[in-house]
């Protein structure tokens, strides 16, 4: 039983198994060859159906930041959003200037600075493409969690531990 | 506009943050944690785990925790800006499913091929390993022995490996996965220049007037550098941007002039643009004439395949002279491109001859400096080395190389393809600093700066990567170590080589890896590895930056960093064990002794002291073996260069820096090689100098079009191109891990132009088999992504486990570089 609870470790997976082990230990040690957590325990010369399309949330609920300097997620879809040598969709919600309109957060004033820190009158070009540091999320399922802890946490516990 | 939505969602959130608020907000104003003392955060520098951008990222640590990561404002290749993936590497540590405890496949208490994995000790990880290399030497010798690394192990890790393989164990069957990779890029310089790696830099991006990219999706793959390229085009509206590609993608929205061609036909549209500069008379004939010369190279070499392959049946040249080339004079060289017309290019590549000569002009154009851009397209090309040898043709006839502003340049996919895999050797041809295992004043070299008796290093090259998984699929390859990549992944045909070899009952396979990936689950031992800032680093980026970084936080207990492996590995093996009589006879001061001692206690490797090491420092490796590990194995590898054009610093200083580009000569970094008053290797008055050919001379070679390996026919009537998605790194084993990144995109699926989808009764979000002569898998269609594929060509990522496309594809290569071609064979799409 010792060796069954050190395997749970390795995966979700054999977590849920671990129930039926005290029934059936030889099943789950059977689950065992296939350990690929995000396979979701299928032998490499098979496959899983594929799940459907996940859905673009388009909710425009702002996310939480995992810490300041994380760019934000887009709480909303951005199809046919086009973004190329000639424009700049999301920057007609989301540049200074039209902000007051849409009730859209202004861009960072980070987005100002030039290569060498100066600020520029508009956005900087190194910046023009959003989509390299934002992105939209789906719905989809996680498949594994993940164990991050954010400072926040961190700061909280050890203030609880001086006072 | 949607400010009518806006409006209605906006209050609704309102409505949502204030019901939540009435549970959770305390009245008081203690919300605000202020005092410094718990507030503060301990910050460090290292390069980004991902691509071979090489962007320096500042970690933020709080108990032992990473809790931060943003682009560092001091490093001079991404001035304070990280891509999506950057910004979340703080979370790629902390997948809930770490591995903290070996796992060997076992039945009965015993080891078994197809028993469960079960937790083992470290010690009992090392004795079956030891157990089963043992009985392989003891068997078959060390030919049967072999390693898979990776461009993304740290220069220590790369050259520990390399030497324990080709010194200790006296096999050179290790290769990176860079030969997935870079491999094209590496012959390609070695060909046209004698010398690995870029002459030139990131900062001729700023200094530029045109850039054109080569089969290089750089706004998803490079995104840093295409936030310099942006900065570049849109501050500097003379400045143009071509793009040539396959399918049209992100990095197509940017460009002045965008190009789809037919797959293979770049080779052509190479040789059309030197014609066009030939017959334009714009040839740089005083730089042609004195620093080039020009050869015609050997052609129908074949495709990498296997040797009963029809196609390498018929193939005249796929042999040791598929590299062969013979001296031509320039008139030869100028009637062998005189065939690519604009009209024979156009018509066999699809592009216009327009846009076909509006290139061109960027090249011919002695007014313009231009850059090249290239990674997958060119490189993963059975006539890789060909392409690259024929964009520094266009670059050499025109002389636009080596000065600000004038640089074919070859993008690195990994974060240390170039400091690691190409610097360090890790090849299984290669030594460090551009040397050989076939020639013998290399291994001579070698063997007198590691400190073995003559003769220790085998002369032959090993196995390659492709060639690993056919001899292990063969049972040649019996006792196989991968660490730091997913190759059960990445690698091509999975279904008919690598994964049949990994479960041949005769092999014993070896993972190390963070996480339980396709490549540990295909394998009969897994190692819980270290990660990243877990441990003390190296790095060398594409434009020859070397970056350091220290341990900032702890493993996982029980995980383990590459290097702790390799060389508690090392400790298993009395040297009468791998080593036969005569060369031990050399050198009788090693008998009794074990490998780690002959290799890594040498008077070199532990020649620093724990002293050296800030004492505020975490270092585990270093700690456990008690002495400066990663300094004392990075100065025995500098050794090899210093001197010898590979210069680099003393360690201690990349501590300090945000990294360096070598030559480091007199303490200073080199920007641009080959050119007199950049280079301190070039000779005072030669003006330029490509010293890597003894006669200081670049070759042009004459090399043709020739077709692809595997092209759509009647049944497979779809070109497939595989490739990576900005949010993920290579096979997504971390960056699947962060819930961000995941969620933006969960799911690889294929890519398709809607009539050719609408022709089959398709339509987005339908599932959907890819089938090709190897194997099949199953996904979903989009038709109105990212990636706009012409009609005829299909594209689908290799990020997802869950749906391997490398099932499908073909392990063709390139004869002369042996990287696979990943961009191009034939699929057909079937509804499930």
């Amino acid at each position: 039983m010792k060796i069954i609870i050190n395997i749970a470790k390795i995966s979700k997976i054999a977590i849920q198994t671990l129930i039926v082990a005290t029934l059936f230990v030889t099943n789950v040690i059977a689950e065992n060859h296939n350990i690929a957590t995000l396979r979701a325990s299928t032998s490499i010369d098979t496959q899983a159906t594929p799940s459907p399309i996940a859905n673009v949330i388009n909710k425009d609920i702002k996310q939480a930041r995992n810490y300041p300097m994380q760019p934000p997620v887009i709480p909303h879809k951005t199809r046919n959003y086009e973004v190329n040598l000639n424009s700049n969709k999301c920057m007609s919600c989301h540049s200074r200037s039209r902000t007051e309109e849409s009730q859209a957060p202004m861009v960072s004033v980070t987005h100002f600075m030039d290569r060498d820190g100066n600020f520029l009158a508009e956005i900087s070009p190194r910046r023009y493409f959003c989509n390299q540091c934002h992105a939209t999320q789906t719905d989809a399922k996680l498949l594994v969690e993940n164990d991050f802890v954010d400072m926040h946490t961190l700061m909280k516990a050890k203030r609880a531990a001086k006072d | 506009m949607t400010i009518n939505r806006r409006e209605f969602i906006k209050a609704n959130a309102v409505a949502a943050a204030a019901a939540v608020a009435g549970v959770s907000i305390p009245t008081n104003a203690t919300n605000l944690i202020t005092s410094s003392d718990i507030t503060k955060l301990k910050w460090d520098k290292a390069p980004c785990r991902f691509c071979g951008t090489g962007c320096s990222v500042n970690v933020g640590v709080m108990d032992g925790k990473v809790v931060a990561t943003h682009g560092d404002i001091k490093s001079p290749v991404n001035k304070g800006l990280n891509c999506i993936k950057g910004y979340f590497l703080s979370k790629i540590m902390y997948g809930k499913d770490r591995l903290t405890t070996p796992l060997l496949r076992m039945k009965n208490g015993v080891f078994d091929k197809d028993g469960d994995f079960t937790p083992i000790s470290w010690d009992a990880a090392f004795d079956i390993m030891a157990e089963k290399a043992k009985k392989t030497l003891k068997d078959k010798g060390p030919t049967a022995i072999g390693m898979f690394g990776s461009g993304q192990w740290t220069v220590f890790e790369g050259y520990a490996a390399s030497k324990l393989m080709k010194a200790g164990f006296r096999t050179n069957n290790i290769d990176p996965n860079a030969r997935h990779c870079m491999a094209s890029a590496v012959g390609g310089f070695m060909r046209t220049f004698g010398i690995d790696e870029p002459m030139g830099c990131y900062d001729d991006i700023e200094a530029t007037d045109a850039m054109v990219l080569w089969g290089s999706n750089m706004a998803e793959m490079h995104p840093i550098l295409w936030t310099r390229i942006t900065d570049r085009r849109l501050s500097s509206p003379h400045v143009k941007v071509a793009v040539l590609s396959t399918f049209a993608h992100r990095s197509s929205d940017l460009a002045d002039n965008s190009m789809i061609f037919t797959p293979q036909t770049d080779l052509a549209i190479l040789n059309f643009i030197a014609n066009y500069i030939i017959k334009t008379d714009r040839v740089n004939k005083d730089f042609v004439n004195k620093h080039t010369n020009f050869r015609l190279g050997a052609t129908d070499i074949g495709y990498g395949l296997r040797p009963e392959h029809p196609l390498e049946q018929k193939a005249k040249n796929n042999g040791s002279n598929a590299g062969d080339s013979t001296p031509i004079e320039f008139e030869e060289y100028a009637k062998f491109v005189s065939t690519y017309t604009a009209e024979y290019t156009s018509e066999l590549s699809g592009v216009s001859v327009d846009k076909l000569n509006a290139l061109a002009e960027l090249y011919a154009d002695p007014k313009i400096k231009v850059c090249s851009f290239w990674t997958m397209g060119f490189n993963q090309h059975t006539r890789g080395v060909w392409a690259n040898n024929l964009v520094y043709n266009i670059h050499l006839l025109t002389g636009k190389i080596s000065t600000p502003g004038n640089s074919p340049f070859s993008l690195t996919g990994q974060p240390s393809a170039c400091g690691t895999a190409r610097e360090v050797g890790t090849f299984s041809h290669r030594l460090p600093a551009d040397m050989v295992v076939n020639n013998k004043a290399h291994r001579d070299k070698a063997e007198k700066l590691w400190k073995v008796p003559h003769g220790t290093i085998p002369p032959k090259p090993g196995y390659h990567a492709v060639l690993q998984n056919r001899k292990l699929k063969d049972g040649e390859l019996n006792f196989y170590w991968v660490q730091c990549n997913n190759n059960m992944q990445a690698g091509a045909n999975i279904n008919e080589e690598m994964y049949p070899g990994y479960r041949n009952p005769k092999n014993f396979i070896v993972c190390s890896d963070p996480y339980p990936t396709v490549t540990a689950q295909a394998a009969d031992l897994i190692l819980p590895t270290a990660m990243w800032v877990e441990k003390e680093g190296v790095y060398g980026n594409a434009e020859r930056r070397t970056q350091a970084w220290y341990q900032m936080v702890d493993a996982p207990k029980g995980a383990k960093s590459d290097l702790w492996q390799l060389l508690e590995f090392a400790k298993r093996f009395n040297i009468e064990e791998v080593w036969p009589k005569e060369l031990i006879e050399q050198d009788p001061s090693v008998k009794g002794k074990n490998l780690f001692e002959v290799l890594f206690k040498n008077g070199q490797v532990n020649k620093f002291s724990l002293d050296e090491i800030p004492e505020d420092r975490l270092n585990d490796e270093a700690r456990h073996f008690g002495f400066y590990l990663q300094k004392g194995l990075f100065e025995e590898y500098a050794s090899f260069g210093r001197g010898k054009a590979h210069d680099l610093a003393d360690y201690d200083r990349y501590h300090q820096e945000r990294g360096l580009r070598w030559p480091v000569v007199n303490g200073k970094e080199t920007l641009r090689r080959f050119k007199e008053g950049s280079d301190p290797y070039v000779k005072a008055g030669s003006d330029f100098e490509f010293y890597g050919h003894k006669n200081g001379r670049a070759v042009i070679f004459a090399l043709p079009y020739e077709p692809a390996a595997e092209s759509p026919d009647d049944e497979y009537d779809l070109w497939l191109s595989t490739g990576r998605v900005l949010e993920h790194w290579h096979s997504g084993s971390m960056t699947q891990r962060v819930p961000e990144l995941y969620k933006a995109i969960p799911d690889a699926l294929v890519y398709m132009h809607p009539d050719d989808a609408k022709k089959r009764g398709m339509r987005r979000g339908d599932l959907v088999k890819l089938v090709s002569r190897r194997g099949e898998v199953q996904t979903r269609i989009e038709t109105r992504g990212r990636n706009k594929p012409p009609i005829g060509l299909v594209y689908m990522p290799w990020f997802d486990a869950s749906r391997l496309v490398n099932k499908v594809t073909l392990d063709a290569t390139d004869p002369l570089s042996k990287q696979t071609d990943y961009k191009k064979c034939a699929v057909k799409v079937v509804k499930v």
